[in-house]
């Protein structure tokens, strides 16, 4: 059944055959088209970077929320950014299902412990994977860390941990990460540059 | 890149040769094609696999895999045999003229001073012939046999096109062709660019490769000059920041080089790392190191670090051998590793030999994962049958897994291969109870810190005395911890020329690197970074994408590195005399007063051309280097090494077969195949539909590209009784993977040395934790050795087998 939006109107207004009629479904194309259009109308715009490739093309996220402290918000849509001079708002398949990755299936969302020997992870507080963590890393760097070698040289060393550094992390983290590495006495500090 | 992603428009020839942005890099590959509409540019691809950006090129031709040296070596030799070469630039701007040292030779496939028992080279002979004041010297006539034009000449003289065709499989007459095509940007008005990824890094002879690029760029005269470059196409969205802020075992922020055990002292350090001029008058910029150096210890130290105490240099770590990412495996798997924490990093998939790296794992005490993702890595020690056959119960390892904010819900600015920094604002709250990357590094630092307080212990001063002057010590913001690595003045800096006037007041943040001292007065924990945020506020958050040139300098958008330059050495845009090389490619000139343009001129802004300041400013002697000195492992000239895992018997030019130097530990040695076992080269590679083993847990991709596959030409599959759909078993002398059998005419056969090569393909991206279909790890097949300058390993040339398992459809 083909209504244009006038013979709608006019059907909707006429009592409540008419109204039935639309709730059933045989609601005019044209009118379902218009509400389309306001998707994002109640959205928030953030500018952000794609954190795939080094394009780094500029997107724009969509979130669903006003800010409020108590309030949950949701990013429902992203889109490339028409302004970035590199990417001009196009996106590739990757950056294109962006939306797929901040919501995919496979985030962790708790701290979790597996023991030794364990078949499962178990879930644990924050905090305690903190004190924990923090309890060996303190523990090995006392039994292992080298202060001078055998010619008496200073060398403040910890080489029996590693740090892999994550490409995808933002700059401040990368700096703070390394200063803190090399504070400890790390030695063995890579990331995905070299392979 | 020396360049960056718009400026390819400017290129009158583009060569990809080493990557394939049509497919790993889309967006950033339009402005190949827009080079192609606008400039009328001429595409060339050089690929073993005819992919995306080869269905789009001009001229395409395979190559066999490992080879590209034997490739590039034939250009410079038709470049200097046909004459083909800028010679004004090559003259001026290059070492060209250079004179190099007596005792220097290559003989075999070997230079100068090869250990055969240590497996290096005492390189002393790769030297320049040195004057009475230290400087180099130079024959600017080019005719003394030991220049180094003359010695190039005769480096290359065999590299025939005969010789690269045997080699490389190459038909003689596509080589003639392309090297053609690129000869004619040796006109100064016509420009190449060169795009690589890690079809060119992941080599034994990776280095080698880019080097042999750069020295066809400077005999071209494309150094410098917009549109031209030597442009590496990096892979993560930050590897760029996280290269340049030093998290690389060799290096500290800034590529200021580790201190190591011999450096005993500040002082004899810095000496080691501060070069003297080679020629009369250079700048000679990194004789700054210095103040670089010192700034950032203040950055790090703060009031800790005095001049009376060497700014506590004796707090940083003395490296004792290489940490690079492989021998970290290797010393894992030796069990000499306690712990390993991983942030964003999922060592399992990423390293070579899957099956090494999961014993290697399972001997540390204790793993970190800090990932928005659950990786592999993260449950290495779980049973996932045939993909990941380990017993829990053997395994001894405590495992964290730690929930990490993705781009979406984080604060920061990234590094793009262009060397932009480009901020970005977080749009929605963490889910569940993940945290920022910066605050779980604070806590861990924060509650050690406190341990070594209460407790004492092993040397606590490094960590005690660390400078953390943040308003929350237990999640310090983004906006501080950049306007520390851009660095700020602890006194007033004046100008030294002339002492009343204030460059910076004490307390402010600094506006350029050349406002940092050596006298502790200045604080920067990322020299290349300042700039990023100034008085002026975050300069990286900048969003004016204006282009006045219209050559694609968007100065106001966001800030590159150094100084906001978009283009570096782009003083070499000009001649001599400093005027433009031609009127197509007019970028940085001299205006009779100052170095101007549509870009931050890499040069002195106000050293006029008659002062003979030569552009290349980070080199001590001024000038491109052609001849590499002792900076490289191989040998100052690049030489043709065969893959260590290789399906000819024999290096076609000399005796030496595979790259000398190139480092493989006792245990690899013992899992390398031979082409009788294993006839085939494998190359590994990505999809457009993915990201490394990040967007199989993206479901739109897993529906685009739901499982592994391999490529196979329909040449080997027809010899195998492969069918296209059947699936596949490839194995290496590490360890085998199933695959669906994709049969293609994109992967040739080809002729070498009379020899018939076959390729096999085999994408990245699949693993046991999986939206997709669960896959094997690519990466368990290729071997334990790299590149003996940056230790890549060799993911793009090993050798396999491949035989059919069953029909499609069955498993």
């Amino acid at each position: 059944m083909q209504f244009t939006r006038r013979q709608f109107v006019k059907i909707a207004g006429g009592g409540l055959a008419g109204t039935s009629l639309a709730a059933l479904g045989f609601s005019p194309e044209r009118a379902l088209a218009e509400v389309r259009q306001f998707k994002l109308a109640h959205t928030t715009e953030t500018r952000n970077t794609c954190p795939y490739c080094s394009v780094a093309c500029g997107v724009i996220l969509y979130t669903l929320g006003d800010r409020a402290k108590n309030a949950r918000s949701e990013v429902i849509h992203i889109e490339g950014d028409p302004d970035n001079p590199v990417n001009r708002g196009t996106l590739c398949p990757k950056g294109a299902s962006l939306l797929d990755f901040v919501r995919s299936p496979n985030r962790v969302l708790f701290p979790e412990y597996r023991a030794p020997g364990a078949s499962e992870f178990k879930r644990v507080s924050w905090d305690w994977a903190f004190d924990r963590m923090a309890r060996l890393m303190k523990d090995d760097r006392d039994k292992n860390f080298v202060a001078k070698n055998a010619s008496g040289t200073t060398v403040n060393r910890w080489a029996t941990v590693g740090l892999l550094g994550g490409c995808a992390c933002s700059n401040e983290v990368g700096y703070l990460t390394n200063k803190v590495a090399r504070a400890m006495g790390m030695t063995a500090v890579e990331n995905q540059a070299r392979i | 890149m020396t360049n960056h992603w718009v400026d390819i428009k400017n290129a009158d020839v583009v060569l990809v040769m080493g990557g394939n942005p049509a497919e790993a890099h889309p967006c950033g590959f339009k402005w190949v094609v827009e080079a192609k509409i606008k400039n009328k540019a001429r595409l060339v691809v050089v690929d073993p696999r005819f992919n995306r950006t080869a269905s789009v090129a001009d001229v395409y031709t395979p190559i066999r895999s490992g080879t590209d040296i034997a490739f590039t070596g034939g250009v410079i030799n038709y470049l200097l045999s046909k004459d083909k070469i800028q010679h004004e630039y090559v003259r001026s701007f290059t070492n060209a003229p250079f004179l190099v040292k007596e005792g220097y030779r290559f003989e075999d496939g070997l230079f100068s001073g090869y250990d055969a028992g240590k497996r290096t080279y005492d390189r002393s002979t790769w030297a320049y012939e040195l004057d009475k004041d230290g400087h180099a010297r130079v024959d600017m006539t080019m005719q003394d046999p030991r220049c180094v034009l003359q010695l190039l000449k005769k480096h290359y003289s065999r590299y025939t096109p005969e010789k690269v065709s045997e080699i490389t499989g190459v038909a003689k007459e596509k080589f003639l062709q392309i090297c053609e095509i690129i000869a004619s940007t040796s006109a100064p008005d016509r420009t190449m660019t060169h795009l690589y990824a890690l079809g060119w890094t992941q080599h034994t002879v990776g280095s080698q490769n880019i080097r042999s690029m750069a020295m066809i760029q400077l005999l071209l005269g494309n150094m410098g000059m917009p549109g031209g470059g030597v442009n590496a196409l990096r892979g993560h969205s930050n590897v760029q920041g996280y290269t340049d802020l030093g998290l690389l075992w060799h290096l500290l922020p800034g590529y200021l080089g580790v201190p190591l055990e011999k450096d005993e002292t500040l002082a004899k350090y810095m000496e080691a790392r501060t070069p003297k001029p080679l020629r009369p008058g250079q700048m000679n910029y990194w004789g700054n190191f210095p103040k670089f150096m010192v700034s950032l210890l203040k950055a790090w130290y703060g009031p800790a670090a005095t001049k009376e105490n060497d700014f506590a240099y004796a707090l940083l770590p003395k490296a004792d051998r290489a940490y690079d990412m492989v021998s970290i495996g290797e010393l894992m798997a030796q069990g000499k590793m306690s712990g390993l924490i991983c942030q964003g990093h999922n060592p399992l998939a990423s390293l070579p030999d899957k099956t090494k790296t999961s014993a290697a794992l399972s001997k540390l005490k204790w793993l970190v994962s800090i990932d928005p993702l659950a990786t592999e890595t993260s449950v290495f020690w779980q049973n996932h049958g045939e993909y990941n056959d380990v017993d829990p119960s053997k395994i001894q390892t405590e495992v964290f897994r730690l929930p990490a904010v993705t781009f979406a819900e984080d604060e920061g600015s990234f590094t793009n291969s262009g060397r932009t920094l480009q901020w970005h604002y977080p749009a929605t709250e963490p889910p569940g109870e993940a945290k920022s990357d910066s605050e779980i590094m604070a806590q861990l630092y924060r509650r050690v810190r406190a341990l070594y307080e209460k407790e004492g212990g092993a040397v606590p001063e490094p960590i005690l005395q660390l400078h953390w002057p943040y308003r929350n010590a237990g999640d310090p913001s983004v906006q501080e911890i950049a306007k520390e690595y851009n660095g700020y003045a602890l006194a007033d800096v004046v100008d030294p020329k002339d002492h009343t006037k204030v460059l910076a007041k004490a307390g402010e943040q600094l506006a350029t690197f050349a406002h940092l001292r050596d006298d502790g007065s200045t604080a920067a924990g990322c020299w290349i970074y300042t700039g990023a945020f100034t008085e002026k506020g975050n300069m990286t958050a900048r969003r004016d994408p204006s282009d006045p040139s219209g050559l694609g300098a968007t100065l106001n958008w966001g800030f590159a590195w150094p100084v906001n330059r978009r283009v570096l050495y782009n003083r070499a845009s000009a001649d001599p005399s400093g005027k433009p090389w031609g009127p197509k490619h007019r970028y940085v000139s001299w205006n009779g007063k100052a170095w101007a343009g549509p870009d931050v001129p890499d040069f002195a802004p106000t050293s006029a051309p008659q002062e003979g300041v030569s552009p290349f400013i980070m080199q001590p002697e001024g000038v491109g280097r052609l001849f590499a000195l002792d900076k490289m492992a191989e040998g100052p000239f690049p030489e043709h090494y065969e893959p260590v895992e290789s399906p000819v018997d024999k290096n076609a030019l000399h005796a030496t077969k595979s790259n000398p130097v190139a480092r493989i530990y006792k245990d690899d040695k013992e899992r390398l195949g031979t082409s009788a076992e294993f006839p085939y080269v494998g190359t590994t590679y990505r999809l457009t539909e993915h990201y490394h083993y990040w967007t199989k847990n993206v479901p739109l991709l897993a529906t685009l590209q739901p499982q592994l596959f391999v490529e196979i030409g329909e040449g080997l599959a027809a010899k195998k009784g492969i069918k296209n759909g059947d699936r596949v078993e490839v194995r290496s002398k590490r360890g085998k993977i199933t695959a669906v059998a994709m049969v293609t005419k994109r992967i040739q056969t080809l002729k070498v040395a009379g020899k018939e090569v076959d390729t096999v393909g085999i994408p990245l991206h699949y693993g046991f934790v999986s939206v997709a279909k669960k896959g094997h790890l690519t990466n368990t097949l290729p071997p334990v050795v790299g590149d003996a300058n940056a230790q890549t390993p060799e993911y793009k040339a090993f050798l396999v087998d491949v035989q059919k398992i069953s029909g499609p459809g069955q498993v």
